[in-house]
């Protein structure tokens, strides 16, 4: 592997001597594992080395980035970003100011799950997939193991010189259920910031899951329409990250007056309860969890929602600038081939203080809507599909349906938030994509939650 | 590459080293003004062994460390895949048009004027619309050498205009959007704003969806985003394999619309999907999926072939340097005779499908297909009155493709990988709030 500290310590200088309004470098390299199942055969075991490059440049406003592997000719890659920077800009360049820091953040790991030799983490992954393939009618599974310890130097023009390191562990078992001309599935996701336990002793987990893609094959669809829903911590997680969290994100807001004008600080956006929080600063140990973001920038926690009104939004340095606001250090990269853009952490929706039981009691015919496939959003609309759903009748949990699709507007949607539970729990197996940029690691959480209204996919 | 070819030789009965490097540039755009220039250069070396009769890998971005790489590929192939392949020999590669290059002249400021032309073209239809929009080209190189003397090395040109516009209007948003690609450069960004003005057009009123079912046109995009998925997992070999795909006993019979004709094609001249062999240096070919509705084959690359007992179909896939999979080069779909206007005067009540959000969260193995309509119309009396809002549509591609009302006549590339005409469907499910 070549040696990244020596080559950012040597271009350190040399980004100060360069006439830019800004410039910025970031050197990574990491070492991964993974192991992957189809069914009951491995499908995939290796092991990958990669080390790279960046270097950013702006000029009057106008952004160059160019990114390598070979980590030679850095002097002509710096060239090449500023002449980028200069066909770009034709306007002012605007970054907000931060202090400068030289810092070294470890990951304080004890084990390097990298280092873990594949055999143990065969064994662990060959006990999840016979308990899978022991329930009657598994017509097959899916397993993805990976693992990576990356270090990430930054460094740029205005003598910040911050060296982090990262460890990542994440897993996807999906259970696939089969009977005559139907399929059904039932996944779940867990991940953690290094720590392996995470993904040991989940036994009885996998039997769930495996138990509920079977009872799926004979469970009803949905009638379309609308209906109040409970959410389960994960989904609503997904609700805060996807319909909300994403408009949060000020690269899509600064330049966009009409958008500025609905997002205005202040705005009631929600019940008095309802508050939603982004922060990589706190929960630490958490996959969206870092001490500084891509441009330098240390993390803070970040209120978006403060008992129901708009009070914040996510930045890069220059969101900030532009909009006038203190930057939140939020620009993440996925890594050394992507400049960093405006992304979110670890959001959550902070813990009320209605239980599960009261918050179902009195709905006559609801949905409770758990775990989730997936999520898209386009600004005011999101749709997110729950892996799990059954009827609520009478206050009572009744019969398991089809996975569902919930879709609505956004804003509409938070003023129906009606009921917001005590029971916070985080999800740490998320992966979120932006620009082309996925998976980056990220958390969710919420308590469970009640929506009235929501409109429900179906037959 | 012949270095860790010879060690890993010396330590495994059969290697392969597969490279892939590229060299791409990006001209950005953002709130209608150009933001960003960018330019990438990426390497990916992979050394695949197969030692004991077992499959073993390792990755790098540089063989700084050949001793490292066979080490590492050693170290996994112990508990690695039974390997029931061998890895090709000598081959005959078939000649396919990839590389032109007129690619790597075109000039920043050519790629700048483009951007420009596109994004003021949206401008001036329809002010206050805020554009991104990207123009890349790029090259890349692959080369592929294993220890039964088997050799492939190929070029391959790109060049890539895209655009997308976001209206707002108090909370009501409006996207559309558009992109072309080819391994020729793009010269006439007007092909690709036309399509966005006419987008803009059908979108210009409202109109009220209601909750029923009703016939519906997909688009080529709404082709690419929604009816297609399903058949991309249903049609791949491994899913064939394990038994999940819903039509994996249905060879040779009739399961599908006896129009619909469905190929893979990495032949095509000039498609950035071409290209003369596959990640393990198996000979591209034609592959018929579909032939009037009967399927006719599935897509394969060696490992999985060999499981199965067929011949790779030149499918395999590597992202990023991991072992193949079988995965579609290109798809393309047979045209047929009714033009986008016959489907609209034909129906009474009913929707265009230009774009779903959600489409992929369902159960796509099973072929269920729901999403929310991003951008859809609404057509009443044989003319399309206007774009459709919080409108849900779901259904069964199963279902649906068994009996298309039509087929479309005028065909084009959507989404790099699929050519396709639009398809007029009998029964969505829609549920709307109107």
């Amino acid at each position: 592997m070549p040696d990244i500290d020596a080559v950012a310590s040597s271009l350190a200088p040399e980004l100060k001597k360069r006439k830019a309004d800004y410039l910025e470098a970031r050197f990574e390299e990491n070492q991964t594992s993974h192991i992957t199942y189809r069914g009951k055969s491995m499908e995939s075991i290796g092991r990958s080395t990669a080390s790279g490059g960046n270097v950013r440049a702006l000029v009057k406003g106008g952004w160059g980035f160019t990114s390598f592997n070979e980590l030679d000719r850095l002097p002509d890659r710096v060239s090449l970003a500023i002449e980028q920077a200069q066909s770009a800009g034709s306007g002012k360049s605007q970054l907000a100011r931060v202090e400068p820091a030289v810092d070294n953040v470890s990951s304080n790991i004890a084990k390097n799950p990298v280092d873990i030799p594949l055999a143990e983490k065969k064994q662990l992954l060959d006990e999840y997939n016979e308990i899978i393939w022991s329930i009657p009618q598994i017509k097959t599974s899916t397993i993805g193991y990976a693992d990576s310890r990356k270090k990430v130097i930054f460094l740029n023009s205005e003598g910040s010189f911050i060296t982090q390191e990262r460890v990542d562990v994440t897993l996807h078992l999906t259970a696939i259920a089969a009977k005559d001309s139907e399929v059904q599935q039932v996944s779940i996701s867990v991940g953690s910031l290094g720590d392996f336990k995470a993904i040991q002793g989940l036994h009885e987990q996998v039997k769930e899951i495996s138990q509920n893609a079977v009872a799926l094959l004979s469970a009803p669809q949905a009638k379309g329409g609308e209906y109040t829903v409970v959410l389960d911590p994960v989904l609503a997680g997904v609700f805060a990250h996807e319909a909300f969290g994403h408009l949060s994100e000020s690269d899509f807001v600064y330049e966009n007056d009409k958008l500025r004008e609905i997002m205005t600080l202040g705005k009631q956006f929600g019940p008095a309860q309802l508050n939603i929080i982004d922060s990589a600063a706190e929960p630490a140990g958490m996959r969206g969890s870092f001490k500084y973001d891509d441009e330098g920038v240390r993390s803070v926690k970040t209120y978006l929602i403060r008992e129901g009104k708009l009070v914040g939004r996510l930045h890069s340095r220059e969101t900030a600038a532009k909009m006038n606001e203190k930057p939140t250090g939020n620009a993440r990269a996925v890594n050394y081939r992507y400049p960093p853009i405006v992304r979110m952490t670890n959001t959550y929706i902070e813990p009320g203080t209605v239980s599960f039981n009261d918050m179902i009691s009195d709905i006559k015919e609801g949905i409770y809507a758990k775990k989730w496939y997936g999520g898209m959003t386009s600004m005011e609309m999101f749709t997110f599909s729950a892996g799990e759903a059954y009827m609520i009748r009478n206050g009572k949990i009744a019969e398991a349906l089809r996975p569902i699709m919930l879709t609505g507007n956004v804003f509409s949607t938070l003023k129906n938030i009606d009921a917001i539970g005590n029971d916070l729990d985080m999800n740490q197996g998320g992966g979120c994509g932006k620009g082309g940029q996925s998976p980056l690691p990220v958390s969710l959480g919420s308590p469970h939650i009640r929506i009235r209204h929501c409109l429900v996919g179906g037959k | 590459m012949e270095e860790v070819l010879a060690l890993a030789r010396k330590v495994a009965g059969a290697a392969e080293v597969f490279e892939v490097a590229s060299e791409t540039t990006q001209v950005r755009f953002e709130a209608n003004r150009l933001k960003q220039l960018q330019t990438s250069q990426s390497n990916n070396v992979s050394l695949r062994i197969i030692k004991d009769g077992r499959t073993g890998l390792a990755t790098a971005t540089n063989i700084a460390d050949a001793r490292q790489m066979v080490k590492d590929a050693v170290e996994t192939a112990a508990f690695g895949a039974e390997a029931r392949f061998q890895f090709p020999g000598d081959l005959k590669y078939p000649k396919v048009e990839i590389y032109d290059a007129a690619v790597e002249a075109v000039s920043i400021k050519e790629m700048v004027r483009l951007g420009e032309e596109m994004v003021a073209a949206i401008t001036a239809h329809t002010p206050g619309i805020i554009c991104e929009g990207d123009v890349s080209r790029g090259v890349m190189t692959v080369r592929l050498i294993n220890s039964r003397g088997g050799r492939a090395e190929y070029k391959k040109s790109f060049f890539s205009l895209d655009i997308e516009g976001n209206l707002v209007n108090d909370t009501d948003m409006l996207f559309v959007g558009e992109s072309d690609s080819s391994c020729h450069p793009l010269s006439d960004p007007k092909k690709v704003t036309d399509l966005v003005l006419r987008q803009l057009d059908l979108a210009k009123n409202r109109a009220k969806a209601p909750t029923k079912v009703l016939p519906a046109i997909f688009t080529s995009n709404g082709v690419a985003g929604a009816l297609v998925l399903p058949l991309l997992s249903a049609f791949n070999g491994k899913v064939v394999l394990e038994g999940a795909s819903p039509i994996g006993d249905k060879l040779g019979k009739p399961v599908f619309d006896k129009n619909f004709s469905l190929r893979d094609d990495p032949l095509a001249a000039y498609r950035p999907g071409s290209r003369p062999c596959d990640d393990e240096g198996v000979a591209s070919q034609r592959t018929p999926l579909i032939n009037k509705g009967i399927v006719k084959a599935f897509l394969y690359d060696l490992q999985t072939a060999a499981l199965a007992g067929k011949k790779s179909t030149g499918n395999g896939n590597r992202s990023r340097g991991g072992l193949p999979a079988p995965a579609p080069s290109a798809l393309v779909v047979t045209p047929g005779k009714t033009t986008f206007d016959e489907m609209v005067s034909d129906i009474k009540e009913g929707l265009v499908i230009e774009q779903l959000i959600g489409a992929g969260q369902g159960n796509i193995l099973g072929g269920d297909i729901s999403g929310n309509v991003l951008l859809g119309y609404k057509i009443e009396n044989g003319k399309i009155v206007g774009r459709v809002k919080d409108t849900m549509v779901s259904g069964n591609v199963y279902q649906i493709l068994k009996d298309v009302a039509a087929i479309g006549s005028e065909t084009r590339w959507v989404s790099g990988f699929l050519q396709t005409p639009p398809f007029y469907c009998k029964a969505l499910s829609v549920s709307s709030k109107g």
